[in-house]
């Protein structure tokens, strides 16, 4: 087997190694393909499909599509930007986001993802779910409300922190993220170190007494949409 | 030629987003060599007394009144713009939506820790504009043609914005002056 594998992403020729996915060896290149479920570090979970790209004019997700000689792939154009701000618009719809006061506002991967893909308001009727907090822990909670079920927190405590805290439970509409615990975030052994908090790219799992530190224009996508870092070569080259 | 008319109004909102309007700072003064203000709250005139090309709504719809509001200023305005994040999510008001109209009704006028309400009723006056069910984005009422979202949107939004239609250009706002915060 050769040690690098040629493929084209958006008529750009692209080298990558055996055994990369898509969104890694693109990555690798400069090329952001937008995510949301996927994180660093930890297994790709394929779930949110923000990062589907057409691989020979079928769609895949390209956080778990390995690349594979002379494939063409598709990824920055209006079609898929459209339907990634569908799926975006469905995310902001079925549950209650609240941007202008959220602490995670400014720092936030679904609310940088809107900004990216230019998106003013959502085309769907908002649903306003009635969803729980979990303010129990002294030093960490859980919003519901701000929750898109990407299930980074659960791969996080599982894989990374070892502790197994949080679960998905319930199907459909009813599907929310639970502690594995006898009743609250309180009674589990999190600790503000985990990785899972910081995998959340959302406001549902976040630190106490920590909101609103960064001011106004000093966060994170103020100023440059996300994946600006990875298209100006900054970011680290996903080589996991 | 008659210059351009623009309208305003504050449904469900805190007058935040007009805050926002003035703080275009000495540009109200070419703001108002470009157009006339019809019907709003900064020149206080009531009711619309003509054909207005832009209509800016603060606010979403949490009562009757606002849904009349809204309504005619769709009648009245060639193109419409919410402004700010409650014309276009609900906002703050929204966040009664998740409680049933009548626990928020008993919560602020019954059972609240300092309510002091010796009558013990709701008010039910036909004066009063009935609550709606929740609150609705003003799309979720009428034809909306642009959204400046913010909270409030910086007045470099609205004043670009207001720009570009008044000249017939697109609306392109740079990358930072469209944020929801």
């Amino acid at each position: 087997m050769s040690a690098t594998i040629d493929f084209i992403i958006d008529d750009k020729e692209i080298q990558g190694r055996p055994g990369q996915t898509i969104l890694e060896a693109a990555q690798q290149n400069g090329i952001y393909i937008p995510r949301l479920c996927y994180r660093e570090g930890l297994v790709p979970h394929g779930s949110c499909r923000i990062c589907t790209v057409l691989v020979n004019g079928r769609p895949q997700s390209a956080c778990t599509q390995p690349i594979a000689p002379g494939m063409i792939v598709e990824n920055d154009t209006e079609k898929m930007n459209g339907l990634r701000r569908n799926i975006i618009d469905m995310l902001f719809v079925e549950g209650n986001h609240f941007c202008m006061f959220c602490e995670k506002s400014g720092n936030c991967e679904l609310q940088a993802l809107a900004y990216r893909l230019g998106i003013t308001a959502p085309k769907y009727p908002y649903m306003f779910p009635k969803r729980d907090v979990d303010a129990t822990h002294p030093d960490i909670f859980i919003d519901r409300n701000r929750c898109i079920l990407c299930g980074r927190c659960v791969r996080a405590s599982r894989d990374v922190d070892g502790k197994h805290i949080f679960e998905f439970v319930g199907r459909g509409p009813h599907k929310r993220v639970e502690v594995n615990a006898e009743a609250n975030l309180a009674d589990t052994d999190i600790s503000m170190t985990d990785e899972a908090v910081e995998a959340c790219p959302v406001g549902a799992l976040l630190k106490k007494r920590v909101g609103y530190a960064v001011p106004i224009g000093q966060r994170l996508y103020d100023h440059k949409p996300i994946g600006s870092d990875i298209e100006s070569g900054v970011a680290p080259a996903s080589s996991r | 030629m008659a210059k351009p008319k623009i309208a305003t109004t504050s449904l469900a909102g805190c007058f935040g987003c007009h805050m926002s309007l003035l703080d275009i700072d000495d540009r109200i003064l070419k703001l108002i060599e470009l157009v006339d203000f019809d019907k709003s709250p900064i020149d206080d005139i009531k009711e619309f007394t003509g054909r207005c090309t832009v209509g800016l709504i603060e606010g979403g719809c949490a009562n009757e009144e606002n849904v009349k509001v809204l309504q005619d200023f769709r009648r009245h305005c060639d193109i419409l713009i919410s402004v700010g994040d409650c014309a276009i999510n609900g906002g703050i008001p929204a966040l009664r939506n998740t409680i049933p109209i009548k626990e928020c009704l008993e919560e602020a006028y019954l059972n609240g820790p300092t309510v002091h309400n010796p009558s013990g009723k709701i008010p039910g006056d036909p004066e009063i504009p009935l609550m709606l069910d929740r609150v609705y984005p003003c799309h979720e009422v009428v034809k909306i043609d642009y959204h400046l979202p913010g909270c409030p949107p910086p007045a470099d939004t609205i004043w670009e914005a207001l720009v570009a239609l008044l000249s017939d250009k697109p609306i392109e706002l740079p990358y930072e002056l469209v944020k929801y915060d």
